[in-house]
């Protein structure tokens, strides 16, 4: 059995006031195994974003727990622990056109990482370091001496991808890595990550609204509507046998390239349920996990 | 017999930038009949938007020149017509849905009136018996309560809601032709779905023909009756959508049906990608433009453009591949194996 990377429980996040908050991500709870790909999927204002952004500490959290290598990340640290933490969970950005500075070089942007971290020793190994990264990701050692605008949107993404990879992280967290890129370019990168995921026993939390490179990408799939995850499975069960009306309902909606699937397909629509207290995930099937009440579940595992 | 409503020949479309004359659309023909939804694909820069745009006559000039062809519309050409006159024809003959429902509309204005607007410049009503009808349209496209969403912001309205709004105004004068630029980019899935249903529906009731403009193929196969794909400013294949989802000619094609992951057969194999970048179009390459970025690309494709062949009597390619004397190049075997897999389940249910 795999170790768990990442445990997350009951994770809060409320924007806003408290007499009157903005519940963005409310209890949610789920791990991250190594070497595994996670993704999280749900419609814009679910809380998938937020989720990421807690993870990776650019949120102090209301309530709950994160758990990285069974550490709370949360927790009061030295300089020294926080250092250590920042190198061990990397992110990956939406856009790569505002998440590039646009004065620095490809160089400088995946040095920067390792000048902080004084990761190197001599100029030369901090060249060769550059150098290796451009290469890992298919750009040019050439390249490092460019500016962000000399790049094509998936170059640049590339180059995110590589400072994301500079300090050798055990784990990343990709916020809709492709969702700005042209398809035959999204084919390139989700192939480069996964490639990179081998050769480096990364583990992914691949966050995304488009559920069919979330499929193909992701060994399980966690479902947000509402700050809440829904449903929780292997990709395979969560696309072949959806048990939460909402995730029957998301998948219902993705158009696939088959004109005559396109001309049957039958939406299903989602209208939302409330569930009392004591809805919470229960395991339907071993590793399937599905938010309800009890009587819900029952309805819906029929 | 069905009529033809549009016809666009040979367009050539050129943009002056300080890098060089940029010839965005390079010799552009498609034709399209009454009731009809032809799909228009292609990556960011292949010139399927400058194509849209360029029907409805919203190129600026300068920078933009309409260097060659012809836009005929209802068997007269737009190409000429002054700006007063172009102005008679959007709205009324031809109106447009934009990609972004946030930008399309007007902040400060009530949605009741931009609706009214466009129902008093183009129709000889009162004020009283147009805003009947926008509350009609708001009906129509499926917002609840038209009669309080009349009065309202567009900052009131949820994303798909504006983009119904928008679908709204473009309907408001009952246009012949309607072109919609990547209208569900912007929204969720489920919401997607939604629109796409809407715009389907009223097709039906209207007998609009409608030009979508897309990247999303899964998109285009819910929506399209014909398929052009554009690569560098031209149309590279061009046919019904099953001609081109299940019989596809072209390399480029089997690229990009070949990085979408393949969910329905379950195959977990790497993405077929298409490498490099496009080309850059103040310089198009010598010969086939897809040429450099083409695992089959002959020695011709560097020297000779390639003519559009005829694959069957709806179906067309621009690739040196359909040329009786080049080698046999078949589909490659993840996209056949992929395209068999649907037709077979397609069969199972009848």
């Amino acid at each position: 059995m795999a170790k768990k990377l990442l445990e997350v429980k009951n994770l809060k996040q409320y924007f806003g006031t408290s007499n009157n908050p903005i519940k963005a991500v409310d209890g949610i709870s789920f791990d991250v195994y190594e070497g595994e790909t996670l993704g999280l999927v749900g419609e814009s204002g679910c809380g998938k974003s937020t989720t990421g952004r807690s993870i990776i500490r650019l949120y102090d959290i209301t309530d709950g727990e994160i758990l990285f290598k069974g550490k709370n990340i949360h927790a009061s640290k030295s300089r020294k622990e926080i250092k250590e933490f920042n190198r061990e969970m990397q992110m990956i950005f939406q856009d790569p056109y505002a998440s590039l500075n646009p004065r620095m070089t490809a160089g400088e942007i995946i040095a920067e990482g390792f000048d902080i971290h004084g990761l190197y020793k001599n100029k030369k190994e901090r060249q060769e370091r550059i150098a290796e990264l451009l290469e890992a990701v298919g750009l040019n050692r050439e390249h490092a001496n460019r500016y962000a605008h000399e790049f094509s949107g998936g170059q640049r993404q590339r180059i995110g991808i590589a400072r994301a990879l500079s300090l050798e992280p055990s784990f990343i967290i990709a916020d809709e890595p492709i969702s700005a890129l042209d398809v035959s370019i999204q084919a390139q990168v989700v192939n480069l990550l996964k490639k990179l995921q081998k050769e480096r026993n990364l583990t992914y939390l691949f966050i995304a609204h488009d559920l069919s490179m979330v499929k193909y990408i992701s060994d399980r799939i966690a479902v947000m509507y509402r700050g809440k995850v829904v449903e929780l499975g292997t990709s395979d069960e969560i696309y072949n046998e959806p048990i939460h009306p909402y995730t029957k309902s998301l998948l219902s909606a993705v158009p696939l390239p088959d004109p005559l699937t396109e001309r049957m397909r039958q939406r299903i629509p989602y209208s939302h349920e409330e569930s009392d207290q004591t809805a919470k995930l229960h395991e339907v099937r071993p590793g399937h996990f599905v938010y309800g009440t009890e009587e819900q579940i029952k309805k819906w595992n029929k | 017999m069905r009529k033809k409503l549009l016809e666009v020949k040979d367009l050539k479309i050129n943009f002056k930038t300080y890098a060089g004359i940029v010839q965005a659309v390079r010799g552009v023909n498609f034709d399209l009949y009454e009731g009809e939804t032809l799909a228009i694909v292609g990556e960011s820069g292949s010139g399927k938007s400058v194509t849209s745009n360029a029907i409805m006559k919203l190129i600026p000039q300068p920078p933009g020149i309409y260097a060659e062809g012809q836009i005929l519309f209802d068997g007269k050409d737009l190409v000429p017509l002054s700006e007063k006159e172009m102005s008679k024809v959007r709205g009324n003959d031809i109106s447009m849905i934009f990609q972004d429902p946030m930008t399309a509309l007007n902040p400060t204005m009530r949605v009741g009136k931009q609706i009214t607007e466009v129902i008093l410049k183009h129709t000889k009503v009162s004020k009283e018996e147009a805003k009947e009808r926008a509350i009609k349209l708001l009906e129509l496209v499926g917002i609840p309560m038209p009669e309080k969403r009349f009065r309202q912001y567009p900052h009131e309205f949820s994303g798909g809601m504006r983009q119904r709004v928008v679908i709204a105004i473009a309907l408001a004068a009952d246009p012949k032709l309607l072109i919609a630029d990547e209208p569900t980019t912007a929204l969720d899935v489920t919401i997607q779905a939604q629109i796409l249903e809407l715009m389907k529906d009223i097709q039906k009731k209207r007998n609009t023909s409608i030009i979508f403009i897309t990247h999303d193929l899964g998109v285009v196969a819910n929506v399209a009756d014909r398929v052009a794909v554009m690569y560098a400013g031209q149309i590279v294949e061009y046919g019904t959508v099953n001609d081109i989802f299940y019989n596809p000619k072209h390399p480029y094609t089997w690229g990009l049906l070949g990085s979408m992951p393949d969910l329905k057969n379950n195959v977990k194999e790497a993405l077929r990608t298409i490498p490099g970048s496009p080309p850059d179009l103040t310089q198009p390459p010598k010969g086939d433009a897809f040429a450099p970025r083409n695992e089959f690309a002959l020695a011709i494709d560097y020297e000779m453009e390639p003519p559009m062949f005829q694959v069957s009597e709806t179906h067309f390619a621009k690739t040196w591949l359909l040329h009786p004397d080049a080698p046999k190049v078949e589909v490659p075997e993840s996209i056949s194996r992929r395209i068999e897999g649907y037709l077979k389940e397609a069969q199972r249910n009848g």
